[in-house]
């Protein structure tokens, strides 16, 4: 039976990781490579590295990180943060990521996704939408969540799928970095209405919250950061909390 | 000496970090010549069947493909292009293996495509290739077309349907799933086929 993922995200400024609250606040949770290993050993199904230098070193240190991440673990693993040409995907792949994350670039020329789809194969693409709730829609933001775009995040999920991602990866922007718990409603409507894997993100605190955003909100991964990195949850124990809930799960 | 094919369409990184992992020797190489002196190769695939099997045209390995005497490993698309076609794109392939492989229907089920994650392969009997590795263990698997279950069959896994995820017919090898990011049983099963096929 094909297992539910569970996916620890390492966002690197300049080489480190760090994880914000609400996409700020940043504070520094250690060497990427180190932790990446740590969570490999631990049961880790898949890893996603975020970049979020703003300097053209820290983009070269990325890469270099990501080298080493790819010599040293025998998972697979997903980067973004920044990826706006087929060249960057083509550099981050032969780096030895797996896949790529696409955000902003693909918001500001969606047809982004078509080319990279095609160049390394859906396979290999993932899009991440950053969504915020707005009264009785759900509306998706750009660069970093700090800029509405105006679209529905329905609507673009739609679009996303049908230009050949591979992967969809949704972020409650409402509940991210607050342990509050995924949005289960957010994650239903999504998965029910398009036919590539989801990855739940943003606001998982404990071990009910991820069962939750697999059975009530049919995501077929999560992902997590600041849980795993601050130790408040052990993979391990959650692998185990999920396979006692019937989930099926890679022990 | 291990030899990789490269043809523009694999993931030959990541299966040149496990060996080095296992600290086997290898070399990377499109040329035939070159690939002749290898004692035993590996065909990654990643990608779109069409492209790969026209990548393999443009640097005249083909044909040689369908003669290789020392074992062989395809992995993901290089086990699905050992078959006659593939519906993807209508592809002809290297026809060492009778069957089509075809795509998940994700229409008539909830099967999200692609098959991405972690999932069980199901083996029965005694195959070097699964030496020391139990049967129902995970492997990791990216892919939205699957193999048929034929007589060389050796491994299977079920989504939606059961298909067939690892392979042997004479020399030459095949898996579905990515023995080079699935942990430390993949490495198992890479050194199965250095050590033991």
């Amino acid at each position: 039976m094909l297992t539910k993922r569970i996916i620890p995200c390492l966002d690197v400024k300049d080489g480190r990781t760090v994880k914000g609250t609400n996409f700020l606040q940043l504070r520094d949770a250690g060497d990427p490579v180190e932790l990446a290993a740590r969570y490999s050993d631990e049961g880790a199904d898949e890893l996603v590295f975020l970049d979020i230098s703003a300097t053209l070193e820290g983009r070269k240190t990325f890469l270099q990180m990501v080298e080493r991440v790819a010599a040293a673990l025998q998972i697979p693993f997903t980067v973004g943060g920044g990826i706006s040409t087929v060249n960057d995907v083509s550099c981050a792949l032969e780096a030895g990521a797996d896949k790529v994350s696409l955000n902003s670039a693909a918001l500001a020329r969606p047809s982004f996704i078509d080319e990279a789809s095609k160049c390394v194969g859906s396979q290999s693409v993932v899009v991440a939408i950053d969504v915020k709730r707005m009264n009785d829609s759900w509306t998706v933001w750009t660069k970093a969540g700090t800029e509405p775009t105006g679209r529905d995040a329905l609507l673009w999920a739609d679009e996303v799928f049908q230009r050949g991602a591979g992967e969809l990866l949704v972020t409650s922007m409402d509940r991210d970095g607050t342990t509050a718990g995924y949005d289960v409603e957010l994650l239903r409507t999504l998965s029910n209405r398009i036919s590539i894997p989801l990855i739940a993100s943003g606001g998982a605190g404990t071990h009910e919250h991820v069962r939750d955003a697999i059975l009530l909100g049919k995501a077929d991964a999560v992902l997590a950061a600041s849980i795993f990195h601050y130790n408040k949850i052990s993979i391990s124990e959650l692998k185990s909390f999920l396979h006692n809930n019937n989930i099926p799960v890679r022990l | 000496m291990i030899g990789i094919i490269e043809y523009g369409a694999g993931n030959i990184r990541s299966v040149s970090n496990a060996l080095n992992r296992l600290s086997v020797q290898h070399f990377i190489s499109n040329e035939h010549r070159k690939l002749n002196k290898a004692d035993k190769l590996i065909f990654p695939g990643v990608g779109e069947a069409r492209s790969a099997m026209d990548a393999l045209t443009r640097v005249g390995l083909t044909d040689w493909l369908k003669e290789v005497s020392v074992p062989f490993l395809g992995i993901c698309l290089g086990m699905q292009l050992l078959f006659d076609r593939t519906t993807e794109r209508s592809t002809n392939c290297l026809g060492l293996l009778t069957g089509t492989n075809e795509r998940f229907n994700s229409k008539q089920s909830v099967l999200k495509v692609p098959h991405m994650g972690w999932n069980q392969v199901q083996h029965e009997g005694n195959y070097s290739l699964f030496a020391g590795i139990a049967t129902g263990e995970h492997f990791y698997f990216v892919h939205s077309y699957y193999a048929p279950l034929v007589s060389a069959t050796i491994g299977t896994t079920e989504y939606g349907v059961r298909f067939t995820s690892a392979l042997q017919q004479k020399n030459y090898y095949g898996v579905q799933f990515h023995p080079e990011k699935s942990g430390r049983i993949g490495l198992q099963l890479l050194k199965n086929f250095v050590e033991l096929c």
